[in-house]
């Protein structure tokens, strides 16, 4: 359930819409549900996010397993999403990747076992003047190299403790 | 130096808020259109400039606003394109983080000449820090008076509203981004009906890119006549060009389409030539779905002219001899690139993008994608370069939207150009697997890809 101040903020989002065109509020609230709710979308999220608006739970799943940046399944506590598309890959991003795996033991789409860390490869992010770059949470990491990796690995660790 | 006409204040230390752009002359171009014009007067003025989509197709923006359907007691809706996804580009995040305000005061004319009291920024989801910013912007303009109820006094009404994507290119098309906006998976729509008659919410709407929308403040601010003075034929005006690749300066460049493809490979105003003293072997000019060219044909037509940065020139020759302008993603390859390693993830990129509506799409990317990392893995057969040649030509013109297109394209134009390459992948699998097929092998097409001056 969301917070007073998360409710709050769905009817904001809902009020950006015509009347009955609430359904337009599904992306934004997804975004915010999945903040809220441990970085993913279980099946009783997207079913509540469906009562919030007032649409079928099937509307919530169809749009909720199209767009590649909800997670249908739990995700580690920091997300390193790596571009690998033509521009990034031109500047070394497959040895990037290659880092990150060893590095974290972990292959693309795994979890560490401390639940710490989750390895993606994800398409253009639109960063390619600033590339190898990875999505980390809000914001990008442009210009990886390892030790860039390694700083950011430890980063993340200090703040989890 | 080029002239600018969007990023001449750019350097301007604090242009991303309010006070500062106004101080510079912000929102006088908005000021002269709603109170001394009528909605008709600008669409001329537009009309005049010669100002094309910025998106990537290029079609005269006053024309697409003239097919806006304008009936009784049915709002209207202006929707920005800022879905930005196309590989390679990345300028319109440029433009909206450094200077939002210019975004806000051309959404504000384009409105007012539309009729459009609410519009709404589609901006990708991936864009996460920016909808900040442009929120904050839209505060400012609001609580200086130019959003919200009678705007400056004139009786003319807006909201702009930002709402973020979840990952998905196929929402840069503009029918798709009219499903994702109402909430929907980003299929792309059946046209006709255009979204000028049928649109978001079944109502008239037009979708515009950030940069042809901001391109409206210079137009009011100079003139269209003065506007259409800037760049070469049809081309009118400047472009912003994101760069990236094997370059010395990657990043986002305005440019007056004026300027030869060389001078801005190689002069230092813009990406400063070839990275760690290479050679340039290919180019895909204009985001990952128009068709690259090897070194000679991009500085050079077929002809033997010089290659200028316009829509025209960068097409001259077709898709044989040729490419496109694009959405202006400039992407360099240096000599150590290998060409099907390049077309792999172009692939990949297109299959993972395509939102299986359509067969030819749905199943043709894929299979371009598994061909094409069976060669690159030197597990392919001379065979497969003619199976892909096939599979590409039976997606194009075969979709419901440009993206079958948008996938055929780029494999088409690495096969037509780079055949060879392709072949020493099949022939030679276990160099294919350690190392790329050198540039030696391209000695005689280069011959005149050597600059003049660097």
């Amino acid at each position: 359930m969301f917070s007073e101040e998360k409710l709050n903020k769905v009817k904001e989002i809902i009020a950006r819409y015509p009347a009955g065109k609430q359904k337009s509020a599904l992306i934004p609230v997804l975004h915010l549900a999945q903040e809220e709710f441990g970085g993913w979308l279980s099946a009783e999220t997207m079913d509540y996010v469906a009562s919030l608006l007032q649409i079928k739970p099937i509307e919530v799943y169809e749009v909720a397993t199209f767009y590649s940046m909800f997670n249908l399944k739990p995700v580690g506590k920091y997300v390193f999403e790596v571009c690998q598309t033509g521009p990034c890959m031109l500047l070394g991003s497959d040895n990037i990747i290659d880092y990150i795996k060893k590095k974290l033991d972990i292959g693309v789409g795994e979890t560490t076992k401390d639940g710490l860390f989750t390895l993606k490869t994800v398409e253009c992010l639109g960063a390619c003047g600033y590339a190898p770059m990875m999505q980390l949470g809000k914001h990008y990491r442009e210009h990886l190299t390892p030790e860039k990796v390694d700083a950011i690995i430890e980063e993340c660790r200090v703040k989890a403790n | 130096m080029g002239r600018k006409l969007l990023f001449d204040k750019a350097h301007i230390e604090g242009i991303r808020y309010y006070d500062v752009y106004r101080a510079n002359g912000g929102y006088g171009s908005a000021e002269k259109a709603l109170k001394s014009m009528t909605p008709d007067q600008v669409l001329d003025e537009v009309k005049k400039s010669g100002l094309r989509g910025r998106g990537g197709a290029g079609f005269p923006t006053g024309m697409k606003w003239s097919f806006i359907a304008k009936p009784e007691g049915v709002p209207r809706y202006l929707v920005c394109n800022a879905d930005e996804s196309e590989p390679g580009t990345f300028k319109d995040r440029y433009l909206m983080e450094f200077i939002p305000h210019l975004l806000i005061e051309g959404l504000l004319i384009s409105s007012y000449t539309l009729g459009c009291n609410s519009c709404y920024i589609y901006i990708r989801g991936e864009y996460a820090w920016i909808p900040d910013i442009l929120e904050q912007a839209i505060a400012e303009a609001k609580k200086n008076g130019w959003l919200g109820k009678n705007i400056q006094g004139t009786g003319f009404d807006l909201e702009i509203y930002v709402q973020r994507g979840a990952g998905a290119y196929i929402c840069g098309e503009e029918t798709a981004l009219i499903e994702s906006l109402e909430g929907k998976r980003g299929n792309p729509r059946i046209k006709p009906p255009f979204p000028a008659v049928k649109g978001l919410w079944d109502c008239p709407t037009v979708v515009n890119n950030v940069e042809t929308l901001a391109a409206v403040v210079p137009i009011l601010r100079i003139g269209g006549d003065e506007y259409s003075k800037y760049g070469l034929g049809k081309s009118t005006g400047t472009k912003l060009i994101s760069a990236c690749g094997n370059i010395n300066k990657p990043g986002v460049y305005e440019i007056e389409m004026n300027i030869s493809v060389e001078e801005f490979i190689y002069s230092d105003e813009y990406c400063g030539g070839i990275a760690n003293g290479k050679r340039l072997k290919a180019c895909i000019p204009g985001g990952s779905s128009v068709p690259i060219l090897p070194a000679n044909l991009l500085l050079k037509t077929a002809k033997g002219e010089q290659r200028m940065m316009t829509y025209e020139s960068l097409a001259d020759g077709g898709f044989a001899t040729g490419t496109m302008l694009g959405s202006g993603g400039f992407i360099v390859l240096d000599e150590d690139q290998c060409i099907v390693k390049n077309t792999l993830t172009f692939a990949r990129f297109y299959h993972h993008e395509s939102c299986g509506q359509c067969s030819p799409c749905r199943e043709g990317t894929g299979w371009m994608k598994r061909v094409l990392q069976n060669i690159e893995n030197g597990k392919g057969k001379m065979s497969d370069i003619d199976l892909l040649w096939d599979i590409q030509r039976k997606i194009e013109g075969n979709t419901i939207c440009p993206l079958g297109d948008a996938a055929a394209w780029p494999v088409a134009a690495a096969i037509r150009h780079f055949r060879d390459e392709f072949e020493w992948h099949v022939l030679h699998p276990d160099e294919a697997t350690k190392r790329n097929y050198g540039l030696a092998h391209y000695a005689d097409p280069l011959e005149i890809a050597a600059p003049a001056a660097v």
